[in-house]
C-alpha cells in the first residue's frame, strides 16, 4: 500500500474530501457574509444564529408540521430570509449613516437575543434530526465509505456556489449589485430602488446562512450553540480571503477546509487552531487577505 | 398536685422543646439548589434538580424537629464566580444550610471550598469530578450519583470482560477527556483488554467524522468517547451515519446520560454502550417515583439519575438532621455517613468517609427502536456493577480525610 | 470645577462606605470588571477600536497569577505582577497584527486571536481545563496586609481599581491622548500631519491589554479562583456591552456599565437564559435608541438643562 508521510493514500484521501465536505459549510456561509458586507458595510454578527434558526426550522417543520427535508431545503432558508429582511427594516436600516461597528455590535445583540430564545424553547441538549430516506446509506468508494449524504452536501453547496456567483457576475440584478456596491448615489441617479436592493440582500445573506443550517441539520445535534461555534471560525475564513471578492470566499472557505481536515489526520490536537494560525500569518504577509483589496 | 407544680411541669416541658428546636439554627432548614437551568447541563439537571429537591421536602413531610424545610434554586450559569457569589451570599445572608446538585466540575469545585471553609454541607449529584472526594474532599461533602472515575472504570472493566477487550478512544484533548481516557485504559488493562490507540479531538468539536476513520481504521473492536455533552451526541451521530456500529465495533460513550439518548433519538444512538447510576425503568419504586416526578415536570420527560440522586440525597440528609437533632454541617454528615441509604434510588448504598456514597452501576446498552415499547423505554441492562468495584478505591482518591479517620 | 469636587469626593466616600451596605464580594466582582471597562473603553471610546477579544488578556492574566500563586507560592504582589506582565505581552503580540486591518476586519481578528487563546488554555494542563485552578491561596500583599480579611481585601481592590481608573484618565489627558482622539475622528489627517498612528494605536492596545490583565488578576485574588469562562467570547461580549451600555468614550461610563451588568447576571440568577436575552436586548437598544449610554445622554441632559 502506498503511504504518504506514514498515512497510507487511501485514508488520506477519505480525509481530504471529508475536509472538502466541511469546507462547504465555511464557503456558503462566509458567502452570505460576503454579499452583505459588499453592499451593506457591515460583519453580520447575526450570521451564525440565523444558520442555527434554519437547522432549527427544519426540525420544527418536520416535528410539528411533518414537512419532510426537501421542502424544508426550501421553506427554511426563505423563513430565516423573512426574518432577516424584517431584522433591516426594523432595526439595521437606522444605522447605515453611522460607523459601521454598530451594525456588528447591533448584529451581535441579535444573535444574543435569538440564541437565548431557542435556549429557553428548547433546552441544549439538541435534536434529532434524520437525514432523507433517500439519502441514507452510503456508497464505498474504494478508499472510504461516504455516506450519500454527505456527498449530497458538497455537490448542493458548490452549486448553490456557482449560481450566487453567475447570477452576480452574468445577471442585470447582479450588474445592479455591483455598482452598488461601488457607488450606491450614481446608481440611485439611474432611477434604481437602492433600499429595496439593500432589504433584499441581507434577506438573500441570511437565507444563505439558513440553507447551510438546514445542510447541516442530519450532519450535527441541531442545538442552539451550534451557531456561536461554526460563525468564530468563518470570520477568520473571511479575514483570510478578504471580502472583496464572492469567488475568493468560496475558494478559502473549501481551502481552509481540506486543510483543516489535513491538520485532523497529521496533528489533531491543533486542528480547532489552524485557521487561526493561518490567518495570523496571512495578516502578516498580506494584510488585505488573499483575495482581498487593500481596505 | 398544686397549680405551681403543674406551672413548673409545664415550664419545663416548654424548655425541653425548645432546646431541641434551638438546635436547628435560626428554626428553619434551607437548602439550596444551585445549578445549571439555562446552559449545557439544563437537561441534565436543571429545573428537573429542583422539582426532585421538593419531592423529597413534601415526602419528608415539609418539617423536621418542628423547623420548615425551605427551599432556595438559582442558576450559576455554568460560570463559577457566579456560583461562588450566589453561595456565599446564600449561607453569609441567607443562612442556607445545604447547597446540592451543582454540575460543572469548575463551579463545583469553587463550592467544595466554600462550603468547607464556612462549614456548610454540600450534596453533589451531577458534577463527575473525581477529586470532590479525593485532592478536594470535604468534611461536609456528599458525592452522591457519579463520577468520572466510576463510569470510565466501570464501562472499561464491564465491557472487556464481555469480549470487547481491544479499544481505541477518541479524547477531547483537555484535562477531563484525558482522566477519563486514562482511567477507562487503565480498566481495560486490569481486565486483560488492550489499548490500541487514541486521537486527541480538540475540545469543542462539531465535526466527529475524521477521528471516527480513524478509530474505524484501527480494527478495535471498541470506541470509546472519551467526551461528553454536545461533542458526544456529535460523535455518537456521525458514528452512525458512517455506519461504525452495523461494522461490528462497539460504540461507547463514557460520559453519556439518558438525556443524551433521548436527544439523539433510538435510530442513531442503539446499540450504544454506557454505565449510568439509576434507569427509572429498573424496578417498581423507581417507576413509581419517575412518574410522580414526570408528573410534576408536566409530562414527557423522564428523569436522569442525576436528578434522582438530587432527591435521594435530600432524603437522607433530612433523615440525618431528624436522627441527629441538629443541622450542624459535620454533624449532619457524620450522621449520613453511619446511616445505610436504602430508597428507590439505591439499596444499601452507604457513605464512605471521603464523602462518596458507594452504590451499585449499571452497564446498559441502548435498545433498537423495534425493542422500544413505549416512551423513554431507552435501556436493557447489560450488568449490574457492585458499588465496591465501580467506585475508586478510598486510599487511592488521595483524600486527607481518610488519612485521619485511618489514623485513629 | 468646585461642582466636579465635591461629586468626587461624594464618589469617594460612597465607594469607601459601601461594603457596609453592600455584599462586599459583589462589590468587588463589579470593581474588576468596571476596571476591565474602563480599559476597554480606553480603545473603543477614545481610540475608536472595537477589540472583540478582550477576554483573552483578561482571562488569560487570571490563569497566570492563579498559578504562581498556587503552584510557585508566589506573592499576591508577584502573582499580579505575573500575570499583568504576561497581558502586556499578549497585547503586543494582539496589537502588531490587528492593527494592520481596520474597522470591522479588526474586531474579527482580535476575536480569532482570543478564540485561539481560548482553545490554548482548554488544552493547556497548568488551567486544569474544566476543573479551572481552584482554592488559591490570597495570602498576605507585600507581607503585611492579609487578603483574607473580605474589608481589607476590599479596599485593595478599591485601590487598585483607582489606579487602574487613573492610568487611563491620565493617559487620556496627555499629548499621547489628544492623538488617539485625532485617530478617532480622522485617522487619514492624523497620519497627514506626521504622527505615526499604527504605533500610536499598538501602544494604546498594548495599555488596555495591560489594565485588562490587571482586572483578571485582581479577580483571581477575590475568588480564588481562575477558570474557562473569563477566556470565552462571552465575556469579550460583556465587557463591550458594558462600555456601550454606560456610555463609551465617557471616564465613568464603563464602571455604571459594569455594575448594572455584573447586577443583572447575580441577581437575576433564577431567571436562566434569560441574562442572555435580556443583555441582547440591551444591545439592541442602546445601539439604536440611546448610543451615548447612560452616562452620556446623563451628561447631555445636564448640558441641556444649563442651556436653557
Amino acid at each position: 500500500m502506498m503511504t504518504f508521510l506514514g498515512i497510507p493514500i487511501q485514508a488520506l484521501m477519505g480525509q481530504l474530501l471529508l475536509g472538502l465536505i466541511n469546507g462547504a459549510s465555511y464557503a456558503v456561509l462566509s458567502l452570505g457574509l460576503a454579499l452583505i458586507f459588499g453592499l451593506l458595510n457591515i460583519i453580520n454578527f447575526a450570521h451564525g444564529a440565523q444558520y442555527m434558526m434554519g437547522a432549527y426550522i427544519a426540525w420544527m417543520l418536520l416535528a410539528y408540521a411533518g414537512v419532510n427535508y426537501w421542502l424544508a431545503l426550501v421553506v427554511a432558508p426563505l423563513a430565516v430570509g423573512l426574518i432577516g429582511v424584517v431584522i433591516e427594516r426594523l432595526l439595521l436600516r437606522r444605522l447605515y449613516k453611522l460607523d459601521n461597528l454598530y451594525g456588528l455590535l447591533l448584529t451581535f445583540g441579535l444573535a444574543l437575543i435569538i440564541e437565548g430564545l431557542f435556549r429557553q424553547a428548547y433546552g441544549i441538549s439538541g435534536q434529532a434530526y434524520q437525514a432523507p430516506r433517500l439519502l441514507q446509506g452510503g456508497i464505498n468508494l474504494g478508499f472510504m465509505f461516504l455516506p450519500l449524504y454527505r456527498g449530497w452536501v458538497v455537490l448542493v453547496a458548490l452549486a448553490a456556489c456557482l449560481a450566487v456567483w453567475a447570477a452576480i457576475e452574468k445577471t442585470r440584478l447582479g450588474a445592479l449589485l455591483r455598482a452598488a456596491t461601488e457607488n450606491p448615489a450614481l446608481v440611485r441617479a439611474f432611477g434604481v430602488n437602492v433600499p429595496l436592493l439593500i432589504t433584499g440582500t441581507y434577506g438573500f445573506g441570511a437565507a444563505l446562512a439558513g440553507f447551510a443550517g438546514v445542510l447541516a441539520a442530519p450532519l450535527y445535534s441541531v442545538n442552539p450553540l451550534m451557531g456561536s461555534n461554526i460563525i468564530i471560525i468563518v470570520f477568520a475564513v473571511v479575514v483570510i480571503g478578504g471580502m472583496g471578492s464572492i469567488l475568493g470566499s468560496v475558494l478559502t472557505g473549501f481551502g481552509l477546509g481540506l486543510i483543516e481536515g489535513l491538520t485532523k489526520v497529521f496533528y489533531p490536537e491543533a486542528s480547532a487552531t489552524v485557521i487561526f494560525v493561518i490567518m495570523a500569518i496571512v495578516l502578516l504577509i498580506k494584510p488585505a487577505g488573499l483575495f482581498g483589496r487593500n481596505a | 398536685m398544686t397549680l405551681k407544680w403543674t406551672l413548673t411541669f409545664a415550664a419545663a416541658a416548654l424548655l425541653a422543646a425548645g432546646t431541641a428546636q434551638a438546635q436547628i439554627s435560626d428554626n428553619v432548614v434551607k437548602i439550596g439548589v444551585l445549578n445549571d437551568q439555562s446552559g449545557a447541563y439544563s437537561d441534565l439537571a436543571g429545573q428537573g434538580s429542583v422539582v426532585a429537591a421538593q419531592m423529597a421536602i413534601d415526602d419528608f413531610g415539609g418539617k423536621v424537629h418542628g423547623a420548615p424545610i425551605q427551599l432556595l434554586s438559582a442558576d450559576h450559569q455554568n460560570k463559577p464566580d457566579v456560583g461562588a457569589n450566589i453561595a456565599n451570599r446564600w449561607i453569609d445572608v441567607d443562612h442556607v444550610d445545604a447547597i446540592v446538585d451543582v454540575p460543572t466540575s469548575s463551579v463545583a469545585l469553587a463550592i467544595q471550598e466554600i462550603t468547607k471553609n464556612k462549614d456548610v454541607v454540600h450534596l453533589n449529584s451531577t458534577a463527575g469530578s473525581s477529586d470532590l472526594t479525593g485532592k478536594a474532599c470535604s468534611p461536609t461533602m456528599v458525592h452522591w450519583t457519579y463520577d468520572t472515575y466510576a463510569q470510565a472504570h466501570g464501562t472499561g472493566t464491564a465491557l472487556t470482560k464481555q469480549g470487547g477487550d481491544t479499544w481505541f478512544f477518541i479524547t477531547a484533548d483537555y484535562a477531563f477527556g484525558h482522566a477519563l481516557e486514562h482511567d477507562t485504559g487503565e480498566a481495560v488493562k486490569e481486565a486483560g483488554g488492550k489499548v490500541l490507540g487514541s486521537v486527541n479531538a480538540p475540545f469543542p468539536n462539531t465535526d466527529f467524522s475524521s477521528f471516527l476513520l480513524q478509530a474505524q481504521g484501527s480494527g478495535a473492536k471498541v470506541i470509546g468517547l472519551a467526551n461528553a455533552g454536545t461533542d458526544t451526541i456529535n460523535a455518537i451521530k456521525q458514528a452512525h451515519e458512517f455506519g461504525i456500529t452495523q461494522g461490528g465495533q462497539k460504540l461507547t460513550g463514557l460520559l453519556t446520560f439518558i438525556s443524551d439518548v433521548h436527544s439523539l433519538g433510538l435510530e442513531t444512538a442503539q446499540g450504544l454502550v454506557l454505565t449510568d447510576a439509576w434507569y427509572w425503568d429498573h424496578d417498581d419504586a423507581s417507576r413509581a417515583w419517575a412518574k410522580r416526578w414526570s408528573q410534576k415536570m408536566g409530562g414527557g420527560r423522564m428523569p436522569t439519575s442525576v436528578q434522582a440522586g438530587v432527591y435521594s440525597a435530600v432524603m437522607h440528609y433530612l433523615k440525618a438532621i431528624d436522627k441527629a437533632g441538629t443541622d450542624e454541617a459535620k454533624k449532619v454528615v457524620e450522621t449520613m455517613k453511619s446511616m445505610p441509604v436504602n430508597d428507590m434510588f439505591t439499596k444499601n448504598g452507604h457513605i464512605r468517609a471521603d464523602g462518596r456514597m458507594v452504590h451499585d452501576m449499571y452497564l446498559v446498552q441502548v435498545k433498537t427502536p423495534a425493542e422500544s415499547k413505549y416512551p423513554w423505554d431507552y435501556f436493557k441492562i447489560l450488568r449490574t456493577i457492585p458499588g465496591d468495584e465501580a467506585f475508586r478505591p478510598m486510599d487511592k482518591g488521595g483524600c486527607p480525610l481518610v488519612q485521619a479517620s485511618a489514623g485513629k | 470645577m468646585l461642582q466636579r469636587r465635591i461629586w468626587g469626593t461624594v464618589l469617594v466616600a460612597a465607594a469607601l462606605a459601601a461594603p457596609y451596605a453592600v455584599y462586599p464580594v459583589f462589590l468587588m466582582k463589579a470593581l474588576c470588571f468596571g476596571l476591565f471597562a474602563v480599559a476597554f473603553n480606553l480603545l473603543l471610546g477614545y481610540t475608536g477600536l472595537l477589540s472583540f477579544g478582550h477576554a483573552a488578556f483578561f482571562g488569560f492574566a487570571a490563569y497566570v497569577t492563579g498559578h504562581a500563586m498556587k503552584e510557585w507560592g508566589a506573592t499576591p504582589e508577584l502573582g499580579i505582577l505575573a500575570g499583568v506582565a504576561v497581558a502586556a505581552a499578549m497585547g503586543l503580540v494582539f496589537g502588531v497584527l490587528a492593527i494592520r486591518r481596520l474597522g470591522i476586519y479588526f474586531a474579527m481578528v482580535t476575536l480569532a486571536l482570543a478564540q485561539m487563546v481560548y482553545f490554548f488554555c482548554v488544552q493547556a494542563p497548568f488551567t486544569h481545563g474544566e476543573d479551572g485552578i481552584q482554592a488559591i491561596p490570597r495570602g498576605k500583599l507585600f507581607g503585611l496586609l492579609p487578603l483574607d480579611d473580605m474589608y481589607v481585601l476590599y479596599y485593595v481592590v478599591l485601590a487598585v481599581f483607582g489606579i487602574g481608573v487613573w492610568i487611563v484618565w491620565r493617559a487620556i489627558h496627555s499629548p499621547f491622548g489628544q492623538v488617539l482622539a485625532a485617530i478617532r475622528e480622522n485617522e487619514p489627517r492624523a497620519i497627514s500631519l506626521g504622527y505615526r498612528t499604527e504605533r500610536f494605536k499598538l501602544a494604546a492596545f498594548v495599555l488596555s491589554a495591560t489594565l485588562a490583565g490587571l482586572a483578571g488578576s485582581v479577580k483571581t485574588l477575590v475568588f480564588q479562583l481562575a477558570s474557562l469562562t473569563d477566556v470565552q467570547w462571552h465575556t469579550s461580549g460583556e465587557v463591550v456591552l458594558m462600555t456601550l451600555l454606560g456610555g463609551m468614550g465617557t471616564a465613568l461610563g464603563p464602571v455604571v456599565g459594569a455594575f448594572v451588568v455584573t447586577t443583572i447576571e447575580n441577581y437575576l440568577a433564577d431567571i436562566g437564559a434569560w441574562v442572555t436575552i435580556i443583555q441582547g436586548v440591551i444591545f439592541v437598544l442602546v445601539v439604536t435608541l440611546f448610543r451615548r449610554g447612560i452616562v452620556g445622554e446623563a451628561l447631555a441632559f445636564i448640558e441641556r438643562s444649563r442651556r436653557r
